[in-house]
């Protein structure tokens, strides 16, 4: 090899190392401020961890108490919000992949989508409040599942979208060649082979809305006491969390810990869930 | 320079069953044109495909062969923009008329991809999804279709103990047959096989085309391939395309060994294409 190769080959080297050196210090710069974030919430909500969190509903200042009415409140509200927009996002998901093509109607949907998908959630918060809480003039779990499923919908559109997209045409063409009508090739053959990919997105969508707290503000407000009525108004843990991180009494705070443990563990679980299903069941 | 032909088949093997019975006509092409978008693809194209024969579509890379294989099944209709004028008779009807019901025209039009395309299920419901379809079975009736096609593809006897097995699991030789049994079960009167053997290894090629020779005593068959020893293997009939027309279209033998135009001797000797 002549001086002039071997120079150039080794100059390479030196980029390839530096250009690696630079990534792995930019990665290390991220991932230590997730870990110091889940340091600090591990060791504070584990501390705050009793097992009257799930028996009691949130205490007075001063008094003993739990979570118990906050956990129901956002269990309910997230799954009636999401056992409401999932269809609403796949059936539009599907619409959109499918039907739709270039048009102006799947094309303005499209836009609007993208409007929603990225929309302050306090703004939809906002929205329900005017036009549903103003109107029957009082806080309710119904409002709140409103508010959430509003902002769930538009992530389930697109991940459904994006997931039928990437199903090869000959897929879709072999069934038809067999004579199936267009909703049987879609409920059985394309739907299907990206199945995973779309529950992983109803998954992250249902991880996205369990954490919103502005909305559930105007729509949801909070209760202090146990209710399982979602015509009244309910506690939330992200609400509770907001109320009590904020408030001077050192066993409030404490449970705000509890709380956003709880949150950030249901989340993490959702998306290891989700990450699993997909592998297994992801488009090829 | 008259190169020897080198697929030529030995004297004295029979090419069908009644070799010099005229076959009558299952699909009759008459002045098709097709049109993507303002791109003419095919132009003034008619032929005949011959009931229970073989027709073979040979011609370079986009000739329109394809092309005229998606429109006897109306696949192109898929497609806005894609558009089809002429007539083909199918069983005395236009196919390209409207008010023609697709989906049944497609089942008994079926069609093999050049790809693999094995439904995200089982092998069972890959054969099953298609009969469901049209017919009402009992679980009997349709194990034992599912068995009927599965051994009419060649395929049986490698998965009869894994139908619940999912289809993608299969190679893709066995895919390609999965989806030859998926094409037979639903019993079409036409199958149309686009490029079938182009992602296979030579053994399955000869799977398939020994299985394209056997479909032939109960089905219409045309296909498309590249492979111009494959279209004298397999075909009673072949038809040269060049830029969307037809340049020649006769009895394989004869077009294989004395083609009537300079251009098809040309391509199928090699010396363009």
């Amino acid at each position: 090899m002549s001086a002039t190769r071997t120079s150039i080959y080794r100059r390479r080297l030196l980029v390839n190392r530096f250009n690696l050196l630079v990534s792995l210090l930019t990665m290390a710069f991220g991932m230590a401020f997730l870990f110091w974030i889940l340091i600090v919430l591990f060791g504070n909500g584990f501390a705050a961890l009793s097992p009257t969190l799930f028996t009691q509903s949130t205490p007075p200042p001063g008094g003993a108490g739990g979570l118990a009415n906050a956990i129901f409140g956002s269990a309910a509200i997230v799954a009636v919000a999401t056992f409401v927009g999932t269809p609403v996002g796949i059936l539009a998901g599907i619409y959109l992949a499918e039907f739709g093509g270039d048009g102006w109607i799947a094309r303005s949907t499209r836009f609007v989508n993208d409007i929603l998908l990225s929309a302050p959630s306090i703004v939809i918060g906002l929205f329900v409040y005017t036009v549903y809480v103003a109107d029957v003039r009082h806080f309710s779990g119904w409002a709140g599942s409103a508010a959430l499923g509003l902002i769930a919908v538009p992530v389930v559109v697109r991940t459904t979208e994006d997931m039928l997209r990437l199903v090869p045409a000959s897929l879709r063409e072999a069934a038809v060649a067999l004579g199936a009508p267009m909703w049987k090739v879609i409920l059985k053959v394309t739907l299907r082979a990206v199945r995973g990919g779309v529950v992983t997105g109803v998954l992250l969508a249902v991880a996205r809305i369990s954490g919103e707290t502005a909305p559930l503000l105007f729509t949801a407000l909070s209760n202090q006491f146990w209710s399982a009525d979602m015509n009244a108004p309910m506690a939330t843990l992200p609400v509770v969390i907001f109320q009590f991180a904020m408030s001077p009494f050192d066993d409030w705070k404490a449970l705000a810990w509890a709380g956003a443990l709880l949150i950030t563990l249901a989340v993490l679980v959702l998306n290891v869930l989700a990450r699993t299903v997909f592998r297994q069941a992801g488009p090829r | 320079m008259n190169s020897p032909i080198p697929f030529a088949r030995p004297q004295g093997v029979p090419r069908s069953a009644s070799p010099d019975a005229p076959a009558a006509p299952k699909m009759s092409i008459r002045h098709l044109d097709f049109h993507y978008g303002a791109f003419h693809a095919l132009k003034d194209v008619s032929l005949d495909v011959g009931e229970k024969r073989v027709t073979a579509f040979i011609g370079p890379s986009g000739c329109g062969k394809s092309t005229l294989l998606r429109v006897l099944n109306r696949m192109y209709s898929l497609y806005p923009g894609q558009r089809a004028t002429g007539e083909v008779l199918f069983n005395g009807n236009d196919l390209l008329g409207p008010g023609v019901d697709l989906n049944l025209l497609r089942a008994k039009v079926g069609m093999v991809f050049q790809k693999p395309t094995p439904f995200p299920m089982s092998i069972r419901d890959n054969v099953a999804f298609g009969v469901s379809l049209y017919e009402r079975l009992s679980p009997r009736e349709m194990n034992e279709r599912v068995e009927w096609a599965l051994t009419k593809a060649a395929l049986w006897g490698e998965v009869k103990d894994k139908l619940g097995q999912s289809g993608m699991a299969l190679s893709g030789g066995q895919q390609q047959r999965l989806c030859i049994a998926r094409a037979v079960a639903v019993q079409p009167e036409v199958v149309l096989f686009d490029e079938p053997t182009s992602a296979l290894d030579p053994i399955s090629t000869a799977k398939i085309e020994e299985l394209i020779a056997e479909l032939k005593s109960d089905y219409t068959i045309a296909i498309v391939t590249h492979n111009m020893q494959q279209a004298a293997r397999v075909s009673d009939y072949t038809a040269y395309m060049y830029l969307g027309e037809l340049v020649e279209f006769g009895e394989t033998d004869e077009v294989f060994l004395k083609p009537r135009r300079k251009k098809t001797e040309d391509y199928i000797t090699g010396r363009f294409g």
